[in-house]
């Protein structure tokens, strides 16, 4: 057989293009994620996307928030480009996207229905009106209450109720002599632990972190009423050790029968309705979270996203994977393996526009209203000079917050009076802010 | 027959005192183990249960879900390389000094201390970006170096402290002999010191298992030792300790199992009275 | 006589090695540290770098937390020691002696070293301390007490509790090896003379240790004045600042603030602060580390 010349040149030319392009396709991003259960879960799923994508294998670095978001931040503010996919949450977003760290997210095909994103969540995630991270999962807070234990003490939740009211409802409940405390709250220091709660409770009194000139406002009037209300209601009418109690514990406590009421995020609605982890799992009511003066910033928002930052080497493969898992496809993906109710909650409007999941998921019509009714840019009585409904999106906000919430954990513990403790609270933040040169 | 029941009545009181105490010291370890084969609801009840029906779940979520092997693995290249290379450079110095100290010998000592002074938080993010700059982020060979640089203080001390308890005789013996220093390290002084060189060996290897702070801060997904799998495994959403057990169990066995065969060597002790 | 000055040489020559590195691993950090404490240098905050000369220090003495920060890193270092310096000396000399099943006991003696601090901190919290559904909870409502609230009424005693846990196999580890080589003839000489248990101890037993024991707490007092992953899992510093030691100071501010100026500050008051401690330490146990 005698092959000619140019056959043999076309034949080499395509095996050249394709070696080159499997090459050039055969990339490894590296996601760095948080250790909760819709990631898990993304992750379990990912072996879908290597399928369809044969030519990006995907590398997992998977740890617990606090030493994630310490590991993401040195990253990308050293420009390593270590991680291909960052997981962020709306603290860090509009900061990074302001300094110029993570890739717009531009040119999105027309499939991913980006109209259909909350828009409260696509504008927690943007800065100048130009989105920086695609939203995984969104949530708002809510009231979880003992329907069983409100019907024996004759007690009716309100659909929005007052602080006020749920303080008389713990008080009617709080039983510790059987291990039945009124109401379970967070308590352990941090700025997204017990300052998350308490920052929508200083809202909900009328109070705000900061006036219009960035001085600090923990010593005003609401504030002092809202800790004050805060270390009463917990500490008279809470578990012990309540001062180190976070989410988790909370739940447990919750999901062992031993709270009348609890107030925290949405996404804890899938915990307490799941017969595999919860005691109590059809016991469950869902209430508004309580206001007070106000109905501003009762409620928080939150959302963990999917960035990538501009020192990642593979922005295209990162791209590609950033879609898929917060796409449409991937929500009913998730309802085939693991059930409708495990859809990620709170990025979608068409999530909540599904009746099976509404049916499914007892809490998603609370989600649903709590996340319309939350608003970044006003979640104040007064004007503020910031975003963010239960934290303040500055840099410096992550650390002095953790302060103040060591001080008011410490006048839940009953080791200050919440006077001092808000004064020294006070003290620090106005130091960090003259010191990040907000003050004047 | 007095002396005798003497002796037996303290033998008694020595065996149960001590096992009284290694229950109390080992009880927490031991209800970690115990949690982690308990169901994540049977982990949290109170009051807490001893008796239940075991399951295997939590570690199967561990090895399914994260490459186990492949963290154990990098644990063990960085842990007994950092050590190894710890001993050799710092068994040489550790000889010098105890046995031919000059005046400023304390000084040196002092000052190697004193390295290791500065706590880890102040000087992360210079040793982050000088790993960055000599692209040794997220590799083995970036965590043996600090490893070895970390613990070398310590294993001259300890080594140190060895070798000065050895009689000045024996070498002085060895040395009249017209033994070579070479010979008289390794025929001499190794064999009679080596419980203490074992035990130093140990506490590197614990030292570099265990460290968490540049283990975590510097690797990605290559280099990730144990640590990273116990990181991937605290305090996520959700009830978590059973699995957080099963992944510590899983993170300390092949060390405990390690501490448990070296604890041979660390039994030969010396026989000074043989010597004589 | 050759043999022995050339001996002396090598010696002069392995040692090298050792200095050499730990001079370049010492100096390179240190200088850099002392360079960003200049410098207002927040990771966060991008923006061109300047001298502040002394700012940072003033800044980070003035911290409302740096005078607690000091005095609990004190109590911490200084109760910890004692703990395990004490009940160290007793264990190793209790198990000195064979007794049946003495591996088993020395092995188990010697476990909580292996675990990684921020697991042994999540274990004594949730499984143990928990005033719910701990352990010493549940052991607490059997005889009839209310269970202790840990880390709200007693935090400090409750972190120098774990880390004295921790470390106790460290101090048990150095002394048994130490208990190998007493001289047995000495101990025999001084019970055939009539010294009973007590005196042995004081006598014999104790200078033997004195070495190892000034390494124990030359050591012990090195890692524990920079622990702060069991602060940082149980209680955060908290309540309020009762459990915030210089350390956890430090790294509020390198990783919660990201302001790397201050850490940097930070870093060095911890040395001078611990050298300081070094010196005060080898005045007391000086003699007998270099002794003989």
């Amino acid at each position: 057989m005698n092959y000619s010349k140019k056959s043999w040149l076309r034949l080499t030319a395509l095996a050249a293009g394709v070696a080159c392009t499997s090459a050039a396709l055969a990339e490894t991003i590296t996601i760095g994620t948080v250790n909760n259960g819709d990631m898990i879960r993304m992750q379990g799923l990912a072996s879908e996307f290597e399928a369809a994508n044969p030519g990006i294998s995907l590398d997992w670095v998977i740890l617990e928030e606090n030493v994630l978001r310490q590991r993401l931040t040195t990253d990308i503010a050293a420009n390593s480009g270590q991680f291909d996919v960052m997981t962020i949450g709306m603290y860090e977003t509009p900061i990074w996207g302001a300094n110029g760290w993570l890739e717009p997210m531009d040119n999105l095909p027309a499939s991913y229905d980006e109209a259909d994103l909350f828009p409260s969540v696509k504008a927690g995630l943007s800065t100048d009106g130009q989105l920086y991270a695609l939203p995984f999962y969104g949530e708002s807070s809510m009231t979880y209450y003992r329907k069983d234990l409100f019907e024996q003490a004759g007690l009716s939740m309100p659909a929005e109720p007052t602080w006020d009211q749920v303080r008389e409802f713990a008080v009617a409940l709080h039983d510790p002599a059987n291990e039945q405390y009124g109401i379970c709250l967070r308590g352990k220091a941090g700025w997204g632990e017990n300052m998350a709660l308490v920052t929508t409770m200083a809202n909900a009194f009328g109070g705000r972190w900061f006036d219009q000139e960035w001085n600090a406002q923990l010593e005003s009037p609401e504030w002092k009423n809202a800790v004050n209300f805060y270390v009463d209601l917990l500490g008279n009418y809470g578990p012990p050790g309540a001062s180190s109690n976070g989410f988790n514990e909370n739940l447990a406590l919750f999901n062992t029968g031993k709270c009348g009421m609890w107030v925290d995020a949405t996404v804890a609605g899938s915990f307490v309705t799941d017969d595999s982890q919860s005691q109590v799992s059809d016991q469950v009511g869902f209430a508004a979270a309580p206001s007070q003066v106000t109905e501003k910033g009762s409620g928080w928002l939150w959302a963990w996203a999917l960035a990538i930052p501009v020192s990642s080497d593979a922005k295209e493969a990162a791209q590609k994977f950033v879609t898929w898992a917060t796409s449409k496809e991937y929500s009913a993906l998730v309802a085939e393996r693991h059930g409708i109710a495990a859809i990620p909650p709170g990025t979608r409007v068409s999530t909540y526009e599904n009746q099976a999941y509404l049916d499914a998921a007892e809490f998603a019509g609370m989600t649903l209203t709590q996340m319309r009714k939350a608003n970044p840019d006003d979640s104040t009585l007064e004007p503020s000079p910031y975003t963010g409904v239960q934290f303040v999106a500055i840099p410096g906000f992550s650390g002095f917050a953790t302060a103040v919430g060591q001080q008011v954990s410490g006048a839940l513990a009953g080791s200050s009076t919440v006077d001092r403790a808000l004064a020294n609270a006070n003290t620090v933040v106005n130091r960090e802010m003259r010191r990040a040169g907000y003050q004047n | 027959m007095n002396l005798h029941t003497e002796k037996v009545v303290k033998l008694t009181m020595v065996t149960v005192g001590s096992w009284l105490v290694a229950a109390l010291v080992f009880f927490p370890i031991f209800w970690m183990i115990l949690t982690s084969f308990k169901t994540e609801l049977n982990a949290f009840s109170s009051p807490p249960s001893l008796f239940f029906w075991p399951t295997l779940e939590n570690y199967q979520v561990v090895f399914e879900r994260s490459d186990y092997f492949r963290y154990a693995w990098n644990s063990v290249v960085i842990s007994f390389v950092s050590s190894i290379m710890a001993m050799v450079i710092g068994l040489p110095a550790a000889y010098a000094m105890a046995f031919y100290p000059t005046a400023r010998t304390q000084g040196v000592m002092l000052w190697m201390l004193s390295t290791k002074m500065l706590p880890p938080v102040g000087v992360l993010v210079p040793i982050y970006l000088l790993s960055r700059d000599t692209g040794l982020l997220d590799t083995r060979t970036g965590l043996v170096i600090i490893y070895t640089l970390i613990n070398l203080p310590i294993v001259i001390w300890m080594i140190y402290t060895y070798f000065k308890d050895v009689p000045k005789d024996i070498l002085e013996a060895c040395r009249m002999d017209g033994a070579s220093l070479w010979q008289e390290i390794r025929h001499v002084l190794v064999p009679i010191t080596m419980g203490g060189l074992s035990s130093t060996f140990l506490l590197s290897l614990i030292l570099s298992w265990n460290e968490a702070f540049w283990s975590l801060n510097l690797t990605a997904s290559s280099a990730a030792p144990l640590t990273a799998l116990i990181a991937s495994y605290s305090s996520p959403e959700g009830l978590f300790w059973a699995k957080l057990s099963a992944a510590s169990t899983l993170a300390v066995a092949p060390i405990l199992v390690f501490g448990w065969i070296s604890q041979k060597q660390l039994v030969r002790g010396l026989t000074f009275g043989a010597v004589k | 006589m050759s043999q022995l000055s050339r001996n002396a040489r090598a010696a002069r020559f392995l040692v090298a090695p050792s200095v050499l590195l730990l001079l370049a691993w010492m100096t390179v950090p240190l200088a850099m540290t002392l360079y960003y404490s200049t410098v207002n240098f927040n990771l966060t905050i991008p923006g061109p770098r300047n001298f502040v000369g002394f700012e940072n220090y003033i800044f980070f003495f003035t911290d409302p937390s740096f005078f607690a920060g000091m005095s609990n890193t004190i109590v911490l270092v200084g109760a910890t020691l004692l703990i395990t310096v004490v009940l160290g000396t007793l264990i190793a000399v209790l198990i000195d002696n064979p007794f049946p099943g003495r591996s088993l006991v020395r092995i188990l003696l010697i476990s909580p070293f292996f675990i990684m601090p921020t697991v042994n901190a999540l274990v004594w919290k949730n499984l143990l301390m928990n005033p719910v559904s701990g352990f010493f909870a549940f052991l607490s409502k059997s005889v009839g007490m209310t269970p202790i609230d840990w880390f709200t009424d007693v935090p400090m005693l409750s972190i120098i509790i774990i880390v004295s846990w921790q470390w106790l196999p460290f101090a048990i580890l150095i002394l048994m090896t130490a208990m190998q080589s007493l001289d047995q003839e000495q101990l025999e000489a001084a019970r055939i003379e009539g010294a009973g248990l007590v005196a042995v101890f004081i006598h014999v037993t104790l200078p033997h240790l004195a070495r190892p024991l000034a390494v124990v707490v030359m050591i012990e007092t090195i890692f524990l004045l920079s622990i702060f992953a069991e602060i940082f899992t149980t209680t955060g510093g908290g309540p309020g600042t009762q459990t915030t030691t210089l350390a956890y100071l430090i790294y509020s501010q390198a990783l919660l603030q990201y302001d790397v100026g201050m850490a940097s500050a930070g870093g060095i008051v911890a040395v001078v602060l611990a050298n300081i401690v070094a010196f005060f330490l080898i005045r007391v146990v000086g003699k007998s580390l270099a002794g003989e």
